[in-house]
């Protein structure tokens, strides 16, 4: 079976998905990057963003914050910071963590930028995959 | 002889201290619980985290970066880790002696040592000891977030960095099972898992996106956060595990003790009224008479 990855996702919090999927297709930081079976030894780091790929029975998508993929010929494995299925997004915290964000963002100040600028581009990004139609 | 109401009085006060055991001892079944499914979620990145850096340790030198540096030993490190409450039967001792003897182990072989110490266990410990602590942390225990193995990787990747340190130690107690803590003093700087597996494993020529070095620099750190947050989820669940079993034995003890004390509590009942009985016949005998 070579036309199979499989796909691993782990965060400190427990192992997201291990199934075997066609493509993954994620968020490096050098851009976005598609992997299909039988891919060169490839490791990089991965931007807060989405990861999608096609399983079977159809394409399923990851919210993914800031990790690495190490990806070889038969297997993508994902470490990362924290991740989620779309469809386990909580919209509302995101939400309400986008608000928090941006009212620290104006008063620079006293918060640490970079950290409410990270957080605020989190909130962003799964509120986005988290309202993305699946495409059926 | 103990008069009656003493021994009463005495199986009141255990009864209320066998109390207190058993409802700490649910508590801290409760709360092993979660700190175990918290271990076990962490354990599969843990592990994964191993298997990319070893594969990735066929290109890892030692210029690449400063975490990887291997110098001679000359100050040492160590890091004791243990809890901030005690009634946990020899879980924070155990761990203290072990430590104590690594450390003067250590000084035998005169290296310059300095410790650390998580957990107010430990502080009260080194400080009774006028041991001079370069750093300690406390109020840990109990609620772990990750951001505390954050805060304390960061000060460990930054005494090894400015080479205020040449080896870092951790000791810490390993969860084995609910009745077995294991005491361990493991190196977490320099990266042992890089060196014993380069050679068992074949390299892969990895393509880096977006460099090697980039790379290293994320995944190097992040390794000693995991590292040190499993260290910590680990002690946590063996402290739980430990109250426990403390808190099991404390209340069979208790029961125990109760037992005793009604027995003999029926005994000295029973005398009392038998003198009385006779006292009574006595007095009924004199009478006759």
């Amino acid at each position: 079976m070579e036309n199979k990855l499989r796909l691993e996702i782990v965060a400190p919090h427990g192992l997201i998905f291990s199934e075997e999927v066609d493509e993954v297709t994620a968020n490096g930081s050098e851009g976005e990057f598609c992997v299909l079976p039988g891919h060169a030894p490839y490791v990089t780091t991965l931007k807060v963003g989405m990861l999608t790929c096609k399983t079977g029975k159809g394409p399923v998508i990851f919210f993914v914050n800031w990790g690495y993929a190490e990806v070889g010929p038969d297997k993508v494995l994902v470490l990362a910071d924290s991740a989620e299925k779309s469809e386990e997004i909580d919209v509302e915290r995101a939400k309400e963590a986008m608000k928090r964000a941006e009212e620290r963002l104006k008063k620079c100040e006293e918060y640490d930028f970079h950290r409410a600028e990270a957080s605020l581009e989190r909130a962003a990004t799964r509120i986005q995959i988290a309202q993305l139609k699946m495409p059926k | 002889m103990p008069t009656l109401r003493d021994i009463k009085r005495r199986i009141k006060a255990v009864q209320s201290t066998s109390k207190i055991t058993k409802a700490m001892k649910m508590v801290a079944a409760a709360k092993f619980r979660k700190a175990q499914q918290r271990m076990f979620d962490l354990r599969p990145y843990a592990d994964r985290m191993s298997a990319v850096l070893s594969s990735l340790a066929g290109a890892a030198e030692s210029e690449i970066h400063p975490l990887l540096a291997v110098r001679p030993r000359k100050n040492v490190d160590i890091i004791v880790l243990t809890s901030d409450r005690g009634l946990c039967g020899a879980f924070n001792s155990n761990i203290l002696r072990a430590a104590s003897k690594h450390i003067s182990h250590l000084k035998k072989e005169e290296f310059e040592v300095s410790i650390s110490a998580i957990g107010k266990k430990a502080v009260d410990y080194f400080r009774r000891r006028n041991v001079p602590l370069k750093k300690s942390w406390t109020g840990i225990s109990g609620r772990i977030s990750y951001a505390n193995a954050q805060e304390i990787a960061a000060d460990i990747i930054e005494r090894y960095t400015n080479e205020t340190t040449d080896e870092i130690i951790l000791a810490y107690n390993e969860f084995k099972s609910v009745v077995a803590q294991k005491v361990v003093v493991t190196r977490l700087l320099p990266l042992a898992s890089i060196e014993t597996a380069a050679e068992t494993l074949p390299v892969f020529n990895f393509i880096y996106e977006p460099s090697k070095e980039d790379i290293f620099n994320n995944l190097l750190p992040k390794n000693v956060e995991i590292q040190v947050f499993r260290a910590l989820l680990e002690s946590q669940a063996s402290e739980e595990a430990a109250r426990m079993s403390a808190m099991e034995n404390a209340t069979k003890a208790a029961n125990d003790m109760i037992n005793n004390l009604t027995l003999q509590f029926n005994k000295a009942r029973q005398a009392s009224i038998t003198k009385e009985l006779m006292d009574i016949v006595g007095g009924v005998e004199a009478l006759k008479g």
